[in-house]
């Protein structure tokens, strides 16, 4: 099947246009977030109102069945739109332009290529990025986090940088052993996870910070007051795993059935085989621990952080240092 | 499990046998292992044992670079040797660790299936006093009567798990429980993965697979022993006596490419009999590609990979001839450029001490479509398009009757270097053209077959993995998706006598799970229970903590 070199251009320079928009949303979004006193407003009303949301949320699993009492209301003021806050806004805006003009890319290239446009390391890096983006709009309606968005999308820009110049591959049609519909399945499942787990790993290094400085105010003393109340991040982070975890284990799943029709064998602890079983069992763990006692809040963050290492290990170290059977990354 | 153990008995004096403190010893020991807190750091360890397995080479992936490590890293290589970390996931430490894994995880499945048992017949707990120190919280008044309220609610709690009960003063009250799916997924995907961990480990020991070369020319292979492999792999408890007989013969094989040389599409056409064909002698044709195996009587068979087998017909003085056709290997995965060395023993010579003094062997470079640069042979696209090769031709001793095994693919080197085997010419050759040796005999390069190299799997196991596997994934996704909540109702007559009937309702909601996100399921099911011809008289306590329950001060 030829490639269309015209739609595979357009492709590109709506990859381009989607990082440079990006980098306009997040400068934007920096701006809200450090805007002096005014940002610190908008920051603790979000707290506020996160608080609300917690409050009427569930005790956590295993803690006694009693419930607690949930906090005293407080009544919203209404709050004035200050230009922060409008900043705020005109950088979601640009981040969901940015999107479209990522998917943009990411079909074109599947249209230039007629297959899935999933086939090495640079679209894989741009299709994971996008579904990162993804998640964090989708959180972002259901928590009051906006001013943490800029931290989303640096890792975001930081990997389409390195996607887009070092590992840049020209739309070609893949080798025989990829030429299979569990390449959809399984590199599809693949990519929703790794995206969707960008954002508990994100979430959990917040937790983190946020944590530290509950427990001394000296330390990150500028920057821990704006950031939401661990229970909020605690929060965002299970419920992004919990959803990814499944994905993720149907992966692997798929990616077994794969391997008995292309390679003979159904495991084989091919290096890029052992890294997503590392990942598992640490996510499990991370699932593990927020079920054992005094392994609950910053110890389950700093698991879910390795966890999502695992993952960024597995898509860099093992396809480009290691030389295993998963060597399409297309990358020379 | 803690309840097999009973204390001493009354009476009996208690002695501090050493019998007691085996026992006392073996019940701490396996309350450790089966706590949470261990199966964590098990889970840990697991993942970090496994990690030398990625950065290594293992012996088990690739033999050769396992060695070259090895000899590259001296003292501190065979130190990592000595302590298996070439062969991680046999090694001693890291089947210790997934059994103590498993041990815990088994004392964790049978208290907690006893658990389940029960929670499965238990009714859901009685309405608390207090609902609005629920986290879910709404209350209403209503002038739909009480039955009416009821009526409704059991209506809308279909699918629940509910049970009623009758308060003081005719104050009605309704229990629903709902999402046991949670733990039958978690206890399903436990279980699942016991059952995983053990078929895996039976299929390593009863599985094997092998490679073969055939040559694509309507050759045969035949799985009838070890010995009919280039290379093979026993588990445990296979010793290669008893394999699945069946025949395969490769009739030929076709490779697609781009214009740029990526490889497009292979596909090996076969014919292949079973066990029940060996007898009627019937062929079965199947088209062998990459990604669909011949799959026959549990054993599969796959394409891994293709290359040219050049022929050669050599011409004696005295006008015998001999042709060969040996597979060669490809050097360059891009432009299959192969080499090899194919052999010759002098015919009608039976004298072994003269034989080896005339044997000749064919070596060099094989291309599928040559390029030459000056004398010097490369191949420019793996296509079969314009074969060349790039020959020496040695004659002498090819150190075949030394007892040393010796590789298809090569020459023994060792002959060369102490001098018993002479390179008597070298030329580049197309298909057709021949060279003539110092004695008069002719080499020619007569054209060039295609090889597949093809392996046989048999794992007996693996369909029960993957079943369990797919457990395991649906009790998954039940245990971390499914809300395990409940839901509480007390409908209280308000209003008496002549006055209008007025009702009291009021709901509350517990999720059981961690960060379930019950609140908008709640609110709805209140809601509509609630508006049931609502007065307006309505409280929830997000909005307004507002008057308690008229039972508050009751209890
Ligand atoms: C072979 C190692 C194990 C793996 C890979 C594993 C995996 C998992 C996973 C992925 C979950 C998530 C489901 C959920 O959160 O509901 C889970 C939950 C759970 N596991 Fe395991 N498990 C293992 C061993 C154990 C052991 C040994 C125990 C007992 C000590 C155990 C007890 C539990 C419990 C109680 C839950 C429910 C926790 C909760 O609801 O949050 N697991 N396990």
């Amino acid at each position: 099947m030829p490639v269309n070199e015209t739609l595979s251009q357009y492709s590109d320079l709506s990859y381009t246009t989607a990082v440079a928009v990006y980098v306009l949303s997040m400068i934007l979004l920096l701006v809200e977030q450090s805007f002096g006193a005014k940002g610190r407003i908008a920051a603790q009303r979000t707290r506020e109102r996160a608080r609300q949301l917690v409050g009427s949320g569930a005790p956590a699993e295993g803690a006694s069945e009693l419930p607690e009492l949930t906090p005293p209301p407080v009544a919203e003021p209404p709050a004035p739109r200050g230009r922060a806050e409008r900043f705020g806004r005109m950088g979601v805006a640009l981040m969901v332009l940015g999107a479209l003009l990522h998917l943009a890319a990411l079909v074109l290239r599947g249209v230039a290529t007629s297959r899935v446009p999933w086939g090495n390391m640079y679209e894989y890096i741009m299709a994971v990025c996008l579904i990162a983006v993804v998640t964090w709009l989708v959180v972002m309606r259901r928590s009051p986090v906006r001013h943490l968005t800029s931290f989303v999308l640096l890792p975001v820009v930081i990997l389409m940088f390195i996607g887009g110049t070092m590992l840049y591959a020209v739309a070609a049609p893949v080798q025989p052993a990829l030429q299979s519909y569990w390449l959809i399945i399984h590199v599809a499942a693949a990519i929703i996870a790794s995206g969707v787990f960008l954002v508990p790993g994100v979430a959990s290094i917040f937790y983190l910070i946020r944590a530290r400085h509950d427990r001394d105010p000296a330390k990150f003393a500028r920057f821990a007051p704006r950031l939401p109340e661990t229970d909020v991040l605690d929060r965002i982070a299970y419920r992004t795993t919990v959803f990814a975890f499944p994905v993720f284990t149907f992966g692997v799943l798929c990616g077994a059935v794969w391997a008995e029709a292309a390679w003979g064998r159904f495991w084989g602890w091919d290096p890029k085989e052992t890294v997503a079983f590392i990942a598992w069992v640490i996510y499990a763990a991370y699932l593990h621990s927020r079920a054992t006692a005094g392994w609950r809040g910053s110890r389950a963050a700093w698991i879910n952080v390795i966890g999502f290492s695992a993952t960024v290990f597995n898509l860099f170290f093992v396809n480009l240092v290691t030389s295993g059977l998963h060597s399409y990354a297309g990358v020379s | 499990m803690t309840g097999t153990l009973a204390p001493p008995e009354p009476g009996r004096p208690y002695r501090d046998s050493g019998f007691r403190r085996v026992l006392a010893f073996a019940r701490n020991t396996w309350r450790g292992l089966t706590s949470m807190r261990t199966a964590l750091i098990l889970l840990f360890l697991l993942a970090l044992a496994a990690l030398p397995g990625a950065l290594l080479p293992q012996r088990i992936l690739n033999p050769p670079k396992t060695e070259e490590y090895i000899a590259q890293h001296g003292w501190w290589g065979e130190l990592l040797d000595r302590f298996q970390f070439f062969e991680v996931y046999g090694s001693v430490w890291f089947s210790a660790i997934y059994l103590l894994l498993m041990v815990s995880l088994v004392g964790c499945l049978v208290p907690r299936s006893a658990d389940y048992l029960r929670s499965m017949r238990a009714r859901p707990v009685l309405t608390p006093r207090n609902l609005a120190r629920m986290p879910h919280h709404q209350r209403s008044v209503t002038d739909a009567g009480v039955d009416e309220v009821l009526t409704t609610a059991r209506k809308r709690l279909r699918g629940w798990r509910v049970t009623e009960a009758e308060e003081d003063d005719g104050v009605r009250t309704i229990s629903a429980e709902r999402g046991y799916l949670r733990e039958t997924g978690n206890l399903v995907f436990h279980f699942a993965m016991l059952g995983l961990i053990v078929a895996f480990a039976l299929g390593k020991m009863f599985s094997y697979e092998g490679q073969v070369i055939v040559k694509a020319n309507g050759a045969e292979f035949c799985n009838s022993g070890i010995y009919g492999y280039d290379s093979f792999n026993p588990g445990l408890r296979v010793d290669g006596t008893e394999l699945n007989p069946f025949c395969i013969r490769v009739n030929g094989f076709d490779a697609r490419f781009t214009p740029s040389g990526q490889p497009e599409h292979y596909e090996a056409s076969i014919e292949y009999q079973s066990e029940a064909d060996l007898e009627t002698g019937a062929w079965r044709p199947y088209q062998l590609e990459v990604n669909s195996p011949l799959r026959t009587d549990g054993d599969r068979v796959y394409l891994l990979n293709h290359g040219f087998a050049p022929q050669f017909t050599v011409t004696y003085p005295d006008g015998t001839q001999r042709s060969k056709s040996i597979q060669w290997r490809p050097v360059d995965t891009q432009t299959y450029l192969s080499e090899g060395a194919t052999k010759f023993d002098p015919p009608g010579v039976t004298d072994s001490e003269k034989r080896r003094q005339q044997q000749l062997a064919i070596t060099g470079l094989f291309a599928p479509t040559a390029a030459l640069q000056g004398k010097v042979l490369s191949s420019s696209s793996p296509e079969l398009d314009d074969p060349g090769v790039a020959v020496d031709v040695l004659r002498g001793d090819l150190g075949i009757d030394s007892g040393r095994g010796q590789s298809i693919f090569e020459i023994d080197q060792s002959m060369v270097d102490n001098g018993r085997l002479v390179r008597i010419a070298r030329e580049n050759l197309e298909v057709g053209q021949s060279l003539t040796l110092d004695d008069g005999t002719q080499v020619r390069f007569d054209g060039v077959d295609r090889w597949v190299a093809l392996q046989v799997s048999h794992d007996p196991t693996q369909g029960w993995v993957l079943g369990f596997a797919v457990a395991m994934m649906l009790g998954l996704a039940a245990s971390l998706l499914v809300k395990r909540r409940r839901f509480w109702i007390r409908v209280t007559p308000a209003g008496s006598g002549d006055g209008p009937r007025r009702t009291v309702v009021e709901a509350g909601g517990l999720a059981r799970t961690d960060q379930a996100g019950y609140g908008e399921e709640f609110s709805r099911m209140a809601d509509e229970l609630i508006r049931l011809r609502d007065t307006g008289a309505r409280a929830s306590d997000t909005a307004d903590p507002g008057p308690r329950s008229p039972h508050e001060g009751k209890s």
